[in-house]
């Protein structure tokens, strides 16, 4: 009797003392939550309602939703085609950046040359730098060779910023396969371009996995390069330029913004709930180290 | 729309085909050569079309902006250092430095701490999963999104009005006789308001990054600390952050270049007005409304400054890394 009084007498000792446990964690859940929770309830409310009450407002009668706000800033916005434009920036530059940096990655991490060690040793500094010191020269060439305000200029800017990174990222993933391998395939004859196609991609889809749904996510998001090397064209704006111009034009449209961004956080957001584990690999391969 | 459809696919097929015939083309070109010429040049197929991009993109830009920094703003006449001078002396730049300097200090600070609390709470909730997922959506979404999420947070409407915005909602209604405040309009309040924004778009990162370090561990050792009677604060400050360090350190670096760097949530939460402005965004005034190369080619120079000590540092543990293999 006594034993087992004393031992539900621990227990709820123990669940007393992590009760501040439990409301520090879930309050904290909450703050992050509320932000996008008013978000999106708010995207799919009617104008006169959203810019008259609440977003909270909403849970009481009566309730009125509707998908109008989609409607209007993917139609009569012009949402739909920044989003095709999102794409089309960001996919052809993640497949650049993830093929570009593994050649340089596979030389880095099997075949020796001149320069090697001090080539490396710039792309490591290279993970740092803004682009902010590179910009005017390259806003300059762009201008230069027509490249300004194209799609494979957006590209190539995309991939000489992200390749440090990437490099950096599956240099280390290779230089971490056996060493055997490489070795009997080069004593059987097979070329580097063998090795290449045949041992070092195959064993190491997760991390080719990992740096593509990494730079995907990234160059989706991206502000910057996409706002200096467009040019602020309406018609090749990506989805983030054409959010920053609403704001500037209709800030109070809450009605508009928040379907909006909405719009531009389905794609990452869904890539983040069904592939999280290499997404989450991505993140912490490229800054744990050692 | 249809014809963007049709450039993507036409993109998807292209790029990887070409960057595949280019192998197959040069390993073919190597055999022509003679056979000291190929040990030579094999390497530099492989890193050449990343080594040229490098200098395109990187090197020579950043040389050249250390250039520009020194000529007029049209790049025209040499200046010496009159545009580091005038940055200097320039009331909106020193109020985008001290914003600089804040977001450097509070938003490594304030990231890192519910990052960490976050990591080691979690760890011990039976629904710890799911509480580190919904801390970490922030982190896959844009700063544009972010921005757009914060501006509704903070919105205002006059005293007396319904408050649509969620925080001065909360305000008023919980605190008797309190007024909405203009979260974003009143100094320095507004560049706190933007640096929370900034802090709930990262603190998922680091709680990531040192949830793994934390699962690194060896768990005998905080066992046996336990079993020698410390309590859970005891075995935290002794074993825990110890052990933790070297992950902390890398992640406050990480947060430190993104504070130095951050220009999105600025841009889009208040353009940098009502002094709000930090180097990245100041720097982008100076090149494309005022027109000024030189300056903003100075202003640039000055922000990759800030961020060499990070640099020197970093590569200092990259020699110590390799060497140890």
């Amino acid at each position: 009797m006594t034993v087992v009084a004393g031992s539900r007498l621990a227990r709820i000792a123990r669940s007393v003392r992590s009760t501040p446990i439990h409301g520090l964690v879930l309050v904290t859940c909450l703050v992050w939550l509320v932000p996008s929770i008013g978000l999106l309830v708010s995207s799919i409310r009617p104008a006169h309602e959203v810019a008259t009450t609440g977003w909270w407002t909403a849970f009481t009668t009566p309730f009125e939703f509707t998908l109008q706000n989609y409607e209007q800033v993917l139609t009569r916005r012009g949402f739909g085609l920044s989003f095709m434009n999102s794409l089309l920036v960001t996919i052809p530059a993640t497949i650049l950046v993830v093929i570009v940096a593994a050649y340089a990655a596979y030389a880095f991490a099997w075949m020796r040359f001149r320069g090697r060690e001090w080539l490396f040793l710039a792309i490591i500094a290279a993970l740092v730098v803004p682009l902010q010191i590179t910009l005017v020269p390259v806003l300059r060439l762009f201008n230069e060779v027509g490249l300004t305000g194209t799609f494979p200029g957006v590209w190539l800017a995309h991939l000489g910023y992200g390749l440090p990174f990437a490099i950096y990222l599956l240099r280390n993933f290779f230089a971490a396969l056996p060493r055997d391998m490489f070795e009997s395939a080069a004593l059987d004859g097979a070329s580097h371009r063998v090795a290449f196609f045949r041992l070092a991609l195959p064993t190491s889809v997760p991390a080719i996995a990992s740096l593509a749904i990494f730079e995907f996510v990234w160059n989706w998001n991206d502000l910057l390069i996409a706002l200096i090397y467009l040019g602020g064209r309406r018609d090749v704006a990506p989805l983030t330029v054409s959010i920053t111009n609403l704001v500037a034009s209709h800030g109070e449209g809450w009605q508009l913004l928040t379907s909006a961004a909405f719009i531009s956080m389905a794609l990452p957001l869904v890539v983040f709930f069904t592939l999280q584990r290499y997404f989450v690999g991505g993140i912490l391969a490229g800054s744990v180290k050692g | 729309m249809p014809e963007r459809a049709v450039q993507l696919a036409f993109a998807i097929v292209a790029i990887p085909a070409l960057l595949v015939a280019y192998q197959v083309v040069a390993e073919r070109g190597l055999k022509l050569l003679p056979r000291r010429a190929v040990r030579a040049l094999e390497a530099w197929v492989w890193v050449g079309p990343a080594a040229a991009l490098f200098m395109v993109f990187l090197l020579l830009p950043a040389l050249g902006t250390v250039i520009l920094s020194l000529l007029d703003r049209r790049s025209t006449g040499f200046v010496g250092l009159e545009n580091y001078a005038n940055a200097l002396a320039n009331p909106d730049f020193q109020v985008a430095v001290r914003n600089s300097a804040a977001w450097l200090i509070f938003l490594p600070l304030a990231a890192v701490i519910v990052g960490l609390l976050m990591a080691v709470l979690t760890d011990r909730v039976r629904y710890g999963r799911a509480a580190r997922a919904t801390l970490f959506v922030p982190v896959a979404i844009s700063s544009v999104a972010g921005a757009v999420i914060w501006r509704f947070m903070y919105d205002y409407r006059p005293p007396g009005a319904d408050q649509t915005g969620t925080l001065n909602a909360a305000l008023t209604s919980l605190v008797p006789g309190a007024a909405p405040q203009a979260w974003l309009i009143n100094a320095p309040l507004n560049s706190a308001m933007v640096i929370v924004a900034a802090v709930w778009m990262t603190a998922g990162f680091c709680m990531v990054v040192l949830s793994a370090g934390l699962k690194g561990m060896p768990p005998e050792l905080l066992e046996s600390a336990r079993v020698d009677g410390a309590g859970e604060w005891q075995a935290f400050r002794r074993i825990t952050l110890p052990l933790l360090a070297p992950t902390i350190t890398v992640v406050v670096t990480t947060m430190a270049i993104t504070a130095l760097k951050s220009f999105d949530l600025v841009y889009v939460m208040t353009s940098g007005n009502h002094d709000t402005d930090v180097i990245a965004t100041r720097m982008f005034k100076e090149l494309f409304s005022s027109r000024d190369v030189g300056y903003a080619s100075a202003i640039a120079v000055l922000l990759m400054l800030a961020i060499l000590p990070v640099m020197i540092w970093n590569l200092g543990s990259f020699r110590r890394q390799e060497s140890m293999r």
